[in-house]
């Protein structure tokens, strides 16, 4: 059944040698006395049960019926500074005592993937593009939500600064602390799509995601990666640690 | 109730059909809703046992309830236009009077309200309708909890994204209370539950008013 599961090892590539030994592994337990697995309980990948398959396959409808109902044009709701929650609330996948301190000499974003104009970018270049800043409410996939105010280069114009493929269909995260997740075009290019270099007007702090976070306030929380170190632009799906383990993908808001 | 009664169609079967997937994804919403309710209690007192929740951890809980949805939503909807346009809910559930509620309700509780097989009281009527609009409030809130940015206008309505928390809360707490007190019911009167699977019910004696249910 649906146990919590351990977080997954880095994968950044949904392959299809893992959905075709799915598809065996499958095959073999509905065809032999492994089929009991199905019916007893199992976490991994390769034993699905079948009403695992039939979640699965409603997470993946529910990703097109909410690209369906993604309006590019509509803005997130936005607040008044006195609604500002300074400090931040931390959270992550890991507790605050592991936060990653990333030093700014050493910094320097990578690009990859279908983009141009691959040159990396220090965070004094970041600083150097036009800034936007929104005070928006932020909502975490368990529930909860606060309102921050986050500032910095709008991903979307940054993209189209370095030449990324803006038909392409995923934009990939890959952060310090090894998290990774990814977009959909259309929300990377949203007008509300920020990264973030700066939390209520202050330089972002460690523990809300510096160098920077992408801010994404289309989205829940998850959706906003901290840390970023690379960022790349593919048509083949790549997934996120959340999503790998259950999360819907899409998850806008 | 005697072998000779005669036999009279009470439900029709569109609201048998609906009557069985609703129940079956109402408690499907219910069990995976506190799932994902214990992520991030509304209330610190109140977490629900896992024994009673749905999904195993928070992703698995919210497969289910998105899952869920689409079938609990396209029942409710497909029934209450349905049961507007056939007058099913002109005849079974109006007209209902705060006079004549007040009156069931005092009747039922000295024990005195007979069982009309057929015919709802006002009590029941005003029941169903208030369980129905709940429905339709926990939908409503949950679309706004489900996409705050793009139903934000439907959100004003509710008070925002905490709002609309707080409204599908409370509206599922009342739909769990209507739940409560429809299987008390149907435990006190047995004979009710037959017919929400056959639709037909044995008429008895002292029943003689024409079902406005019958086809």
């Amino acid at each position: 059944m649906l146990l919590k599961r351990k977080p997954a090892p880095l994968m950044l590539e949904r392959t299809n040698s893992i959905l075709n030994i799915e598809r065996r592994m499958f095959m073999k337990q509905t065809l032999s006395l492994g089929a009991l697995a199905l019916l007893t309980g199992c976490n991994s990948i390769e034993d699905d049960t079948p009403v695992d398959r039939i979640l699965k396959a409603m997470s993946n409808w529910n990703d097109k019926a909410q690209a369906a109902l993604f309006d590019p044009t509509q803005l997130a709701l936005t607040y008044e500074q006195k609604d500002v929650v300074d400090p931040f609330r931390f959270n992550a996948f890991y507790g605050e005592d592991e936060i990653v301190e990333v030093a700014e000499a050493d910094y320097k974003l990578q690009l990859s993937g279908m983009i141009e104009n691959k040159a990396s970018w220090t965070l004094e270049q970041l600083r150097t593009l036009p800034q936007i800043s929104q005070i928006t409410r932020h909502i975490c996939v368990e529930g909860w939500s606060l309102i921050g105010k986050w500032g910095g280069p709008s991903f979307g114009d940054f993209l189209r600064k370095v030449g990324a493929d803006t038909t392409a269909k995923y934009v990939g995260f890959k952060c310090a602390d090894e998290y990774f997740t990814s977009l959909d075009m259309a929300t990377a290019l949203h007008p509300q799509t920020t990264m973030a270099l700066t939390f209520n007007d202050k330089t972002i702090e460690p523990r809300n995601g510096f160098p920077f976070k992408i801010r994404v306030p289309t989205k829940l929380g998850f959706k906003n990666p901290k840390h970023v170190m690379e960022i790349f632009v593919t048509n083949d799906y790549p997934g996120g640690y959340w999503e790998d383990q259950g999360y819907n993908w899409f998850s806008g808001a | 109730m005697g072998n000779t009664g005669e036999k009279i169609k009470i439900h029709r079967l569109y609201v048998r059909i609906f009557h069985w997937i609703n129940a079956i994804a109402m408690v499907l919403m219910i069990m995976s809703g506190w799932q994902i309710y214990n992520a991030s209690p509304l209330f610190d007192w109140l977490k629900f046992p896992s024994a009673v929740t749905l999904g195993g951890w928070l992703g698995g809980g919210i497969q289910f309830h998105f899952a869920v949805m689409w079938v609990f939503v396209a029942n409710l909807l497909i029934y209450f236009f349905g049961s507007i346009l056939t007058g099913h809910y002109r005849r079974a559930l109006f007209p209902v009077s705060p006079q004549s509620i007040l009156d069931d309700l005092s009747k039922a509780l000295r024990g005195k309200l007979p069982h009309t097989v057929g015919t709802y009281n006002s009590v029941q009527k005003i029941s169903y309708l208030g369980v129905i609009v709940l429905m339709l409030a926990v939908f409503l809130s949950g679309l706004v909890i489900w996409k705050s940015v793009q139903f934000q206008t439907l959100g004003l309505l509710f008070g925002g994204y905490e709002g609309a928390r707080l409204v599908h809360f409370i509206c599922m707490s009342l739909i769990c209370a209507f739940i409560v007190m429809h299987l008390a019911l149907v435990a006190i009167v047995p004979s009710t539950f037959i017919p929400m699977i056959t639709g037909w019910a044995r008429k008895s004696a002292h029943a003689e008013k024409e079902s406005d249910h019958a086809a």
